[in-house]
C-alpha cells in the first residue's frame, strides 16, 4: 500500500533557483500520475526528491503514513527507471536485472525465480545472456523496467522512460506500460514532457510550471477544461486557440468579431474586462463563409490529420484554427466561417490567467 | 561476377600523399629502433647497423654481471608499485573531483601539475633526500615507489579525471535507489566501467616510473635494490665510455618488459589517453 | 529494512548522495597525504632552497644562509643563464608547438583515413619511441647521430658530426621523436568524437580533404588542442632528456635550463643557486599555462 503524500516541498538550489515552490500533492495507492511541464519545470526534480537523490530544502514527503524526507534512497523500498536506462554495461541483461536483489541480498534461488519472472513479464527471456550494449533501445528500455520489477518496490518513479524511443516504438511502449501497471497495480509516477504521452497513460496527473503545480486532476478534465491559459497551451496534439478579447456590453469583442458572453459566467464578469477566448480547434467547425456566429476569414494552411483537416484561417489578422471532416477541406485562399461548439468554449481572465 | 565498384573516399592524389607521408613517418620513427634489434645479437657491436656472426654471446656477457638481471626485477617492481599505488590512491580522488564540483577545479590540477614539475627536476634532489631520510625510507623499495607516485599522482589524476567525467550519473543513481553502499557502487560499477581509463594509468605511470633515474638514484644505496634505469649506467668502463656489447644488451632486454605490457593491455582495454565510455 | 533514518538537522548530503559526508573525504585522504608529504614538501623546500646560498660543500653546506633574492638577480645576470633560457625557449618551440603537436595532429588525422589494421601498425611504431626507457633511447640516437658510421650518415652518405655540428636542431628532433606519440593519441580521440555527420555533409558538398580540415576538424578540436599544448609545452620546457645525449654540449648550445640546474646542483655544488633556477623555472611555466589557457578563453568567446 503506497500512498505519496508531500507537503510544502521546497528545493533551492545553490545559486538561488527555485526548482520546486512550496508544492502539496497527495499521489494514491495504485495510482498511475503523471508529471507533465516544459523543460525546467521542475518535475524531473521532484521525481529526484521523491527518489531521494535529492533532499528538499524545506517540505516534507510521506510514503503511506512514514516520513521519508530523510531517508536515504536504498532504505525507500523504491524504484527508478532512468530516461538513459542506466543500465551497467560490464553486465549481460540477467546480471543486469539481479542486481538490485544481489544489494538487497536475497537467497540465490529467490532472484533467479525473480529475475525469470521478470524477464518473462516484459518478454525478454531471449535477451538474458547478451550486454546492453547488443541489444536494441527497445530491448533495453524493457530491461530497465525488468529490473525494477524484479525487487518488487512499493513505488516506481520513470523518468521520461519512452522520450529515447523512435516514434513507432513509442506507442507500442506505452499501451505496454499501461498495461503493465494494471496488472502489477503498484503506485506509478512518471515524468514526461509529452503531454498526449501524459493524458494516454495517467489516471491523474499535474501540470507544472516554474517549480509550481499548475493544476492537478484526471486528462479528461485537463483536455475539457484546462484550469488556466498556460496548461490549456500545453495540452492538446493540435494547440488550443486562445484568443485575447475584451468585454462589452454583455459580448466579446475579438478584433471585429462579437462573441456573447456564456451564460454561466455572466455574472461573474466585468465590463471592460481583458479575458482570453479558448477554444479547441476541433470544437470550431469549418464551414462555407456566411454563418453570423462565430469568425470569418481567408484560409491560409491546411494539415491532413488523418480522419480531419486541421484549417489555419486568418480572421483580422488573428490566426484561429478549426478542423472539418476529410473531404470537405477548402482551397487556400477561400473565405470560410468557423462555427465555435458553445458547450466547449472557455474563457480566461487576461490577467490571472485563470479560467472563469 | 564482375567487380563492384565504389566511390571512393579519396581521390587519386589523397591517396598518394597519404601514402609519401606515412611511409615518411614510419621511417622516421623505426630508423633509430633499428639499432636496437641488431647490435645486441652482433658479435662486434658498434654504433654501426651491422650484423655479423649473429649470437648470444653478448647476453652472457651482460650476465656476468650479478645485478644485471636482478635489477631487471627491481624495475618490475619498483613500476609496477607505483602504477598500482597511483590506481588505489589517484582513482577515488578522480571520482570525487569528478561529483563534487567546485569551480577552480581545472586550475587546481594545473597547480599540482606545475608542482610536480619542480619535484622531478635535479634541483628537488636534496629535499627528496632528506624527506626520505626523516620518514626512514631510505634505500627502500617502498621509499621509491612513495616518492614516484607523489610526483605521478596530479598528472595522473588529470588524466584519470576525463574518464570519470564521462561516467554518467545515472548509474551510480540507478545503484543507489537499490540500496547499494559508497563503497559497492565504487566496486561494482564505477571501477569496471572507468577500467580502460585505469589500464591507461597504469601503463602510463609504469612506463614513467620504468625510465626515472633520479629517484631510485636519491633514494637507493644498495647495488642489489637498484633497476634497470640506474643499472644502465654500470655498463659503462672507467673512462665514461660505454662497453657497447654489454649496453647493448641490456638495453634490449631492459626494453622488452615494456613492449609486451603496452601490447598485452592495448588488446584489453585498448590505449587511449582521452575520452569516455560509449553507450 | 530501513538504515540510515536521518533527522533533518543531521542531513546536510551534497546533491549526490553516494559521496554522504564521510565518503569523499575518505577517498580524497590518501591522494592529499600524498601530494602533501610528497609533492608540496619537497617542492615547497626547494622553492625555499632558492633563497639561500646552499652549496653542498664549505661552509654554506652546514650553515646556510637567507640571501633573499640574490640568487635570481645573479641568474638575471648570468649569461650562462641566459643562454640557456634562450636555448629552452627555442627547443619548446620547435618541439612542443610545431614538432611534436604538428605531427601529432596530422598523423591522427590521416590515420583516421586509413584502414583499421595499417593504423593500429603505425601506432604501434610511433607509440615506441615514446615507450622506450629514456636510457635506452638516448643511447639509440647516440648510435644514430655517430659521427663516423651512425646510422643518419649511413643513410644520406654524409659524414657530420651531427652532434657537435647541430646539437639543439638534434635535440629539438630528437624530441620530436619522442613526445609525438602523446598528441596523437589524443587528437585521435579528439578526431574520433566528431559525428560523422558533420563531415559527411562536408563531403557532399564538395568539400576537400583540407577543406575538411580547416572547417570542421580544427574547429571542433580546439578545446584538446589547447589542453595538449598545455601539457606538452610543460613537459617539454622542463624535459631533462637530452641531457643523455649531448650532456648540453657542445660549449651550452644545448644546455636546456633542466641541464642548466642539474650542472648549478651537481657539477657546481650550488644548490641554492639551482633552486632558485628551478624557482624561476616553475615561474615561466606559470605564465606559459596562463598564456594558452587565455589565449583559448580568447577563442571560445569569439564564438
Amino acid at each position: 500500500m503506497s500512498t505519496v503524500t508531500i507537503k510544502k516541498i521546497t528545493k533551492v538550489f545553490p545559486g538561488g533557483v527555485r526548482a520546486l515552490d512550496s508544492l502539496d500533492l497527495t499521489i494514491k495507492d495504485g495510482e498511475f500520475f503523471a508529471l507533465l511541464g516544459p523543460s525546467g519545470c521542475g518535475k524531473t526534480t521532484l521525481l529526484r526528491t521523491l527518489g531521494g537523490l535529492e533532499s528538499p530544502t524545506d517540505g516534507q514527503i510521506n510514503i503511506d503514513k512514514e516520513d521519508v524526507t530523510w531517508k536515504s534512497p536504498g532504505a525507500r523500498n523504491i524504484a527508478m527507471v532512468f530516461q538513459d536506462y542506466a543500465l551497467y554495461p560490464h553486465m549481460n541483461v540477467k546480471e543486469n536485472i539481479a542486481y538490485p536483489l544481489k544489494v538487497r541480498k536475497f537467497a540465490k534461488a529467490e532472484i533467479e525465480k525473480r529475475v525469470s519472472q521478470a524477464a518473462k513479464a516484459l518478454s525478454i527471456e531471449t535477451l538474458l545472456d547478451r550486454r546492453p550494449g547488443q541489444i536494441s533501445g527497445g530491448q533495453q528500455q524493457r530491461v530497465a523496467v525488468a529490473r525494477a520489477m524484479a525487487c518488487t518496490p512499493n513505488l516506481y518513479l520513470f523518468d521520461e522512460p519512452l522520450s529515447n524511443l523512435d516514434a513507432r516504438l513509442r506507442l507500442e511502449a506505452r499501451t505496454f506500460l499501461k498495461q503493465l501497471q494494471r496488472e502489477l497495480g503498484v503506485t506509478t509516477i512518471l515524468v514526461t514532457h509529452d503531454q498526449s504521452e501524459a493524458l494516454a497513460l495517467a489516471d491523474r496527473m499535474a501540470v507544472m510550471d516554474k517549480g509550481q503545480i499548475k493544476q492537478v486532476g484526471s486528462p479528461a478534465e485537463f483536455f475539457h477544461r484546462p484550469a488556466n491559459t498556460f496548461v490549456a497551451a500545453f495540452i492538446g496534439s493540435t494547440p488550443m486557440n486562445l484568443l485575447d478579447g475584451v468585454v462589452r456590453k454583455g459580448v466579446i469583442e475579438i478584433r471585429k468579431t462579437r462573441y456573447p458572453v456564456p451564460s454561466s459566467i455572466k455574472k461573474k464578469v466585468k465590463e471592460g474586462q481583458s479575458v482570453v477566448f479558448g477554444l479547441r480547434p476541433e470544437y470550431a467547425a469549418v464551414s462555407k463563409a456566411g454563418s453570423k456566429s462565430g469568425f470569418t476569414g481567408k484560409v491560409r494552411v491546411t494539415e491532413n490529420l488523418g480522419t480531419h483537416y486541421l484549417v489555419t484561417v486568418d480572421c483580422d489578422g488573428l490566426l484561429v484554427r478549426g478542423t472539418v471532416p476529410d473531404g470537405n477541406e477548402p482551397k487556400i485562399g477561400a473565405t470560410v466561417s468557423l462555427k465555435p461548439d458553445s458547450g466547449r468554449v472557455l474563457i480566461y481572465d487576461k490577467n490571472s490567467g485563470d479560467l472563469i | 561476377m564482375s567487380k563492384t565498384r565504389t566511390i571512393s573516399e579519396k581521390s587519386m592524389s589523397e591517396r598518394v600523399s597519404t601514402a609519401i607521408f606515412i611511409a615518411l613517418v614510419v621511417s622516421f620513427f623505426l630508423l633509430p629502433l633499428i639499432w636496437l634489434l641488431l647490435a645486441p645479437f652482433d658479435s662486434a657491436p658498434s654504433y654501426r647497423l651491422h650484423l655479423s656472426n649473429p649470437g648470444l654471446d653478448n647476453f652472457k656477457e651482460m650476465a656476468q654481471n650479478p645485478y644485471a638481471y636482478r635489477s631487471l626485477i627491481n624495475s618490475i617492481v619498483f613500476s609496477a608499485g607505483t602504477g598500482l599505488a597511483i590506481i588505489l590512491v589517484g582513482a577515488p580522488a578522480s571520482y570525487v573531483l569528478s561529483r563534487v564540483k567546485f569551480k577552480g577545479r581545472d586550475g587546481f590540477l594545473y597547480i599540482l601539475l606545475l608542482f610536480s614539475s619542480i619535484v622531478s627536476g635535479s634541483a628537488a634532489m636534496v629535499p627528496l633526500f632528506l624527506l626520505a631520510l626523516k620518514l626512514n625510507i631510505l634505500d627502500t623499495y617502498h621509499g621509491v615507489i612513495l616518492v614516484l607516485t607523489g610526483g605521478l599522482l596530479p598528472a595522473a589524476i588529470f588524466i584519470l579525471k576525463d574518464f570519470t567525467d564521462s561516467l554518467p550519473k545515472s548509474y551510480e543513481e540507478s545503484a543507489q535507489i537499490f540500496g547499494a553502499s559508497s563503497f559497492r557502487i565504487l566496486k561494482d560499477i564505477v571501477v569496471p566501467v572507468i577500467r580502460p581509463g585505469l589500464a591507461v594509468i597504469f601503463v602510463w605511470t609504469f612506463v614513467q616510473a620504468w625510465s626515472n633515474f633520479l629517484v631510485p638514484f636519491i633514494v637507493i644505496r644498495d647495488v642489489n635494490k637498484q633497476p634497470g634505469a640506474v643499472m644502465m649506467y654500470s655498463f659503462y668502463n672507467e673512462g665514461g665510455q660505454a662497453v657497447i656489447r654489454t649496453v647493448a644488451a641490456f638495453a634490449l632486454l631492459y626494453t622488452i618488459p615494456i613492449i609486451v605490457m603496452y601490447y598485452y593491455v592495448n588488446k584489453k582495454y585498448g590505449f587511449r589517453f582521452y575520452g569516455g565510455i560509449k553507450g | 529494512m530501513s538504515k540510515s533514518l536521518k533527522t533533518g538537522s543531521q542531513a546536510k548530503k551534497p546533491g549526490n548522495s553516494v559521496l554522504r559526508g564521510g565518503v569523499a573525504s575518505a577517498f580524497l585522504t590518501p591522494a592529499t597525504l600524498f601530494i602533501f608529504v610528497f609533492l608540496f614538501i619537497p617542492a615547497g623546500w626547494t622553492l625555499y632552497l632558492g633563497i639561500t646560498d646552499y652549496k653542498l660543500t664549505g661552509l654554506s653546506a652546514v650553515n646556510q644562509k637567507i640571501i633573499g633574492l640574490a640568487n635570481f638577480q645573479k641568474a638575471l645576470h648570468d649569461p650562462q643563464f641566459l643562454n640557456s633560457l634562450k636555448v629552452t625557449i627555442q627547443f619548446t618551440l620547435g618541439s612542443a608547438i610545431f614538432g611534436q603537436a604538428v605531427l601529432g595532429f596530422l598523423l591522427a588525422w590521416v590515420l583516421s583515413t586509413v584502414s583499421k589494421r595499417l593504423r593500429s601498425a603505425v601506432e604501434l611504431i610511433v607509440i615506441c619511441a615514446w615507450m622506450v626507457p629514456s636510457s635506452v633511447v638516448s643511447f639509440l640516437w647516440v648510435a644514430f647521430l655517430n659521427g663516423d658510421n651512425g646510422t643518419l650518415n649511413l643513410l644520406t652518405g654524409l659524414h657530420l658530426q651531427w652532434l657537435i655540428k647541430y646539437p639543439l636542431q638534434s635535440i629539438i628532433i630528437f624530441n620530436i621523436w619522442r613526445g609525438t606519440a602523446f598528441s596523437m593519441l589524443l587528437f585521435s580521440a579528439a578526431i574520433a568524437a566528431i559525428p560523422k555527420s558533420h563531415l559527411e555533409v562536408a563531403r557532399i558538398a564538395g568539400a576537400t580533404k583540407f577543406q575538411q580540415l580547416r572547417q570542421i576538424i580544427l574547429p571542433t578540436a580546439r578545446p584538446f588542442i589547447l589542453t595538449n599544448l598545455l601539457l606538452i609545452t610543460l613537459w617539454t620546457f622542463n624535459d631533462f632528456g637530452p641531457y643523455l645525449i649531448t650532456g648540453g654540449g657542445p660549449g651550452g648550445k644545448s644546455e636546456l635550463l633542466s641541464i642548466f640546474v642539474y650542472n648549478s646542483a651537481l657539477r657546481y655544488l650550488d644548490f641554492g643557486y639551482g633552486s632558485a633556477i628551478a624557482t624561476m623555472m616553475l615561474g615561466m611555466n606559470l605564465v606559459l599555462s596562463l598564456i594558452v589557457v587565455t589565449l583559448g578563453r580568447k577563442q571560445q568567446k569569439k564564438k
